[in-house]
């Protein structure tokens, strides 16, 4: 996977069946959704246009729940729908709801009085009007809100992938967490193609004229159905055991793939953001998930570590990683970093996540806590010489490093702190950092070396499994390519690990990796 | 025959009509005369039900019309509008079949009924297939009427049908609906603001303001028996070109010349003066000859006509 070495088209090409069946997906959450959509929104809409006084109410309802962010969506399902199609369909067709209501109440409404009042004079019943004039005549005005709906729902069926609804999101997004354009173009590329197709067919249909609008009308539904259909169709996988694997672990050597070659792993895997992973392992929607070996959530939901028998995941060390000039630039910055170096092993880091993420302790407070209880905290000065940037990746750990070294610099340095925390993936972070956008994050050796160095297979291979060796390398090579460097390590090794739940694991007697898969292929 | 008896209703505060009581007999054309707001369209459509009176009766063919249902009760009416409805998304066969096909007609006698109406109107067979936009307004109207007509309707309804029209269009139009030879058979309420339409058209005329019934009659009677200073105001802008419209040869015969005997080809004396001046102006002959009741034949050139029509209205102002 050297993307150096690999054109678009090789890597399309080369995915093709993850691609088409990514792409099927896509289209079939989208038009499930909007078939739902339609479902609801024309009767509610037709409702409106007779019963006007609750046109307020109805088009205000659903357009607050077009304004609530669609992350935060997908995440208000989960505790309802729990992971997978189900809540990802219901956030689409939220979304898709207000343009087919508000279209289809505008279409009646719009409608000439007198061709209402002459179907009235000529003893039309209410539902042949309705039938016969009224939806027929604002068939436009709905195929307006349909074309709308399905061009929101194609952008925003990418963000399925978070919770494992599939979809070219999990390409864009595995792309962006593996520093992998070629990926996320062959995410993105087919998804705003799409986009587009649909939006100039629908543009077709709504500007044919009557005679030829009445025929379309017949195939529309039928096309509607067709295309929802598509999404049941990859999911038939005969496998026991349901793995749920990040977008960013199922593209890497480390990962997925090593699964595959080393272990010859065969599960039945969907993909998910780690946000919902280890809630759904709990939940038992998942057997296996990718985790991290230091996460809080492992204590949490009592998961157990599988033993990695065959030595496919590297160690993952973390250690701050600082532009040279930005040492340059903060002189004290270096002696203030290292001030952490060799403090947090990996069952203290588990435990601090533990209080971030399960008892939901602030960060901030968890941070403050440890430097108090190891002597390192002091009151901050009132830093006016400079202001240090510090980067963060989007999960909690990442969050407690990033409040200790803005108080650490805060206490022991004359420089202020500005925390960007919170960016999606390696790539964004890395990006950060080499265009001045932050001065220093936390990275993990392993990361530094598959994903952003990304060596010959052979040389990774060789020093993955060795903590000197990697860092050594990581820090020569990032200090040559990128005028960075790797300070000295934190301590802890926040590995990629599978996991089951303790009870699980016992009960199918399955320890390592090795056992889950000759489970596996036993049943 | 249509009867109201003591029809009021109101919109919001504003009483629209007021009382409005009148019959209209078998095969009669009644028109509700008046200005904008008068009242005559509410009226009208509490016929057919489009809108419910707040109080009074109203009865066709003996049956009061509250207790049937109103989609059924339409459907025996034949309606035609100032804006015409025709449905832009049929073409004008389905627009004149949809009333038979609500009515479960098989599909050749929708057929052959909706080609009989556009041969008796005047439409070309073509444009049987394209859609109301394709048409002329005058087409259009002509086709609003065949949709009304289809199921040969014994009440008609017409809200200023010829509103939209232009008034080359409106005047050949009207012309050729007093011919239809359907419309004979049919009664009908006709609404118009058009004091010369009414006139044209009208066996009586209901001539309304303010809600209320202000005179019903002939349209003699309300040129030469006008009830009141309204009455008498509303048509005094067009007196003279209505009443050459009322009067007719035979009103006038005493005051024609004498009785010739001459042979050739004569007009009936209902020919009113303005149609017996057109002819001569338009002709361009010196004298037209009539036949009146009793088989006398008179020969009169247009200064014997106007001075006999003189002779009648001062007549009819002395009396």
């Amino acid at each position: 996977m050297n993307e150096q070495h690999q054109t678009l088209w090789q890597f399309m090409s080369g995915q093709s069946d993850k691609l088409l069946s990514q792409t099927l997906q896509h289209v079939g959450l989208t038009f499930i959704s909007l078939l739902l959509a339609i479902a609801i929104g024309l009767p509610l809409g037709i409702l409106i246009a007779r019963k006007r006084k609750l046109s307020g109410t109805v088009l205000g309802i659903a357009g607050v729940l077009q304004t609530v962010p669609s992350i935060a969506l997908l995440g208000f399902m989960i505790p309802v729908l729990g992971i997978g199609a189900k809540p990802a369909i219901v956030a689409l067709l939220i979304y898709a709801l207000l343009p087919i209501i508000r279209n289809t109440y505008t279409g009646i409404i719009g409608i000439d009085q007198h061709v209402k009042e002459a179907a009235r004079a000529m003893g039309m019943s209410k539902s042949q009007i309705l039938l016969k004039v009224e939806l027929p005549l604002a068939m436009p005005v709905i195929l307006a809100g349909v074309r709308t709906a399905t061009v929101i729902n194609v952008g925003v069926a990418t963000l399925a992938s978070f919770i494992a609804a599939g979809g070219l999101g999990e390409f864009i997004f595995g792309g962006i967490s593996l520093n992998n354009t070629n990926m996320i173009l062959a995410g993105a590329i087919p998804a705003a193609l799409l986009a587009i197709i649909l939006d100039a067919l629908l543009s077709l249909i709504q500007k044919m004229d009557f005679k030829k609008l009445r025929k379309a009308l017949y195939i529309f539904p039928v096309v509607i159905l067709v295309l929802g259909g598509f999404y049941a169709l990859p999911t038939a996988y005969g496998s026991t055991l349901t793995a749920g694997f990040t977008p960013e672990f199922m593209g890497r050597q480390d990962g997925d793939l090593g699964l595959k070659s080393t272990y010859g792993l065969k599960i039945h895997t969907i993909v998910i953001s780690d946000a919902v992973m280890y809630k759904a392992a709990f939940s038992k929607e998942l057997d296996v998930i990718s985790g991290y070996s230091t996460d809080g959530r492992l204590k949490a939901f009592d998961l157990k570590i599988l033993n990695d028998d065959k030595h496919i995941f590297p160690p993952y060390y973390a250690a701050p990683i600082v532009r040279d000039d930005a040492l340059k630039k903060f002189p004290e910055l270096e002696k203030t970093l290292n001030l952490l170096s060799g403090k947090i092993t990996d069952s203290i880091m588990t435990d601090l996540n533990y209080k971030t993420d399960y008892l939901h302790q602030q960060p901030e407070r968890v941070a403050k806590d440890f430097l108090i209880s190891n002597g390192l905290y002091k009151a901050p000065k009132n830093g006016h010489n400079g202001t240090v940037k510090i980067g963060s990746k989007i999960f909690g750990e990442q969050y407690i490093l990033a409040e200790m070294y803005s108080m650490l610099i805060k206490g022991n340095t004359d420089y202020d702190v500005a925390t960007k925390t919170g960016l999606g993936g390696t790539k964004i972070c890395f990006d950060a950092l080499t265009n001045d956008q932050i001065d220093f994050y936390p990275e993990y050796t392993g990361t530094g070396l598959l994903v952003l160095l990304q060596p010959d297979p052979k040389i990774a291979k060789e020093m993955a499994h060795d903590k000197e060796k990697t860092f050594n390398y990581v820090s020569a090579e990032f200090e040559k390519k990128f005028k960075i460097k790797w300070l000295k390590p934190i301590g802890f090794n926040n590995s990629y690990a599978l996991m089951m739940r303790q009870k699980q694991s016992k009960e199918l007697d399955v320890n390592s990796i090795t056992d889950l898969k000759n489970y596996l292929d036993k049943n | 025959m249509i009867e109201l008896k003591g029809i009021s209703k109101k919109f919001g505060d504003t009483l629209a009509v007021n009382q409005v009581s009148f019959k209209v007999a078998e095969k009669e054309t009644l028109v509700l005369l008046g200005t904008s707001g008068c009242g005559k369209t509410t009226t009208l459509k509490m016929i057919n039900r489009l809108i419910e009176p707040d109080e009074g009766q109203i009865f066709i063919n003996g049956e009061n019309i509250t207790g049937q249902d109103p989609d059924v009760l339409r459907k025996g009416i034949g309606y035609v509008m100032q804006n015409i409805g025709l449905f832009p998304h049929y073409t004008i066969a389905e627009n004149i079949a949809l009333v038979p096909k609500l009515l479960k007609w098989d599909k050749e006698r929708i057929k052959n009924r909706t080609q009989e109406l556009i041969q008796k109107l005047h439409l070309p067979e073509s444009t049987l297939a394209m859609y109301p936009h394709e048409l002329s307004g005058g087409q259009q109207q002509r086709v609003g009427l065949a949709r009304a007509l289809v199921t040969d309707p014994s009440v008609l309804l017409m809200d200023e049908p010829f509103g939209a029209l232009d008034n080359v269009t409106r005047t050949s139009i009207q012309k050729e609906f007093k011919a239809l030879e359907e419309l004979k058979r049919k009664t009908i309420v006709m609404v118009t603001h058009d004091v010369q339409e009414a006139f044209e058209l009208a066996d009586r005329i209901c001539l309304m303001d303010k809600g209320e019934v202000v005179q019903i009659g002939t349209p003699k009677e309300l040129l030469y028996q006008p009830v009141n200073d309204f009455a008498r105001k509303f048509l005094a802008g067009q007196r003279l070109a209505l009443e050459f419209k009322v009067v007719n040869i035979q009103d006038i015969w005493p005051y024609l010349p004498k009785e010739i005997i001459q042979d050739g080809e004569s007009y009936f004396a209902d020919l009113s003066v303005w149609e017996a001046m057109e002819l001569l102006r338009s002709n361009n002959r010196s004298e037209l000859l009539i036949s009146g009741n009793n088989k006398e034949n008179k020969a009169i050139n247009f200064e014997q006509l106007t001075k006999g029509f003189n002779q009648y209205q001062n007549a009819q102002v002395h009396e």
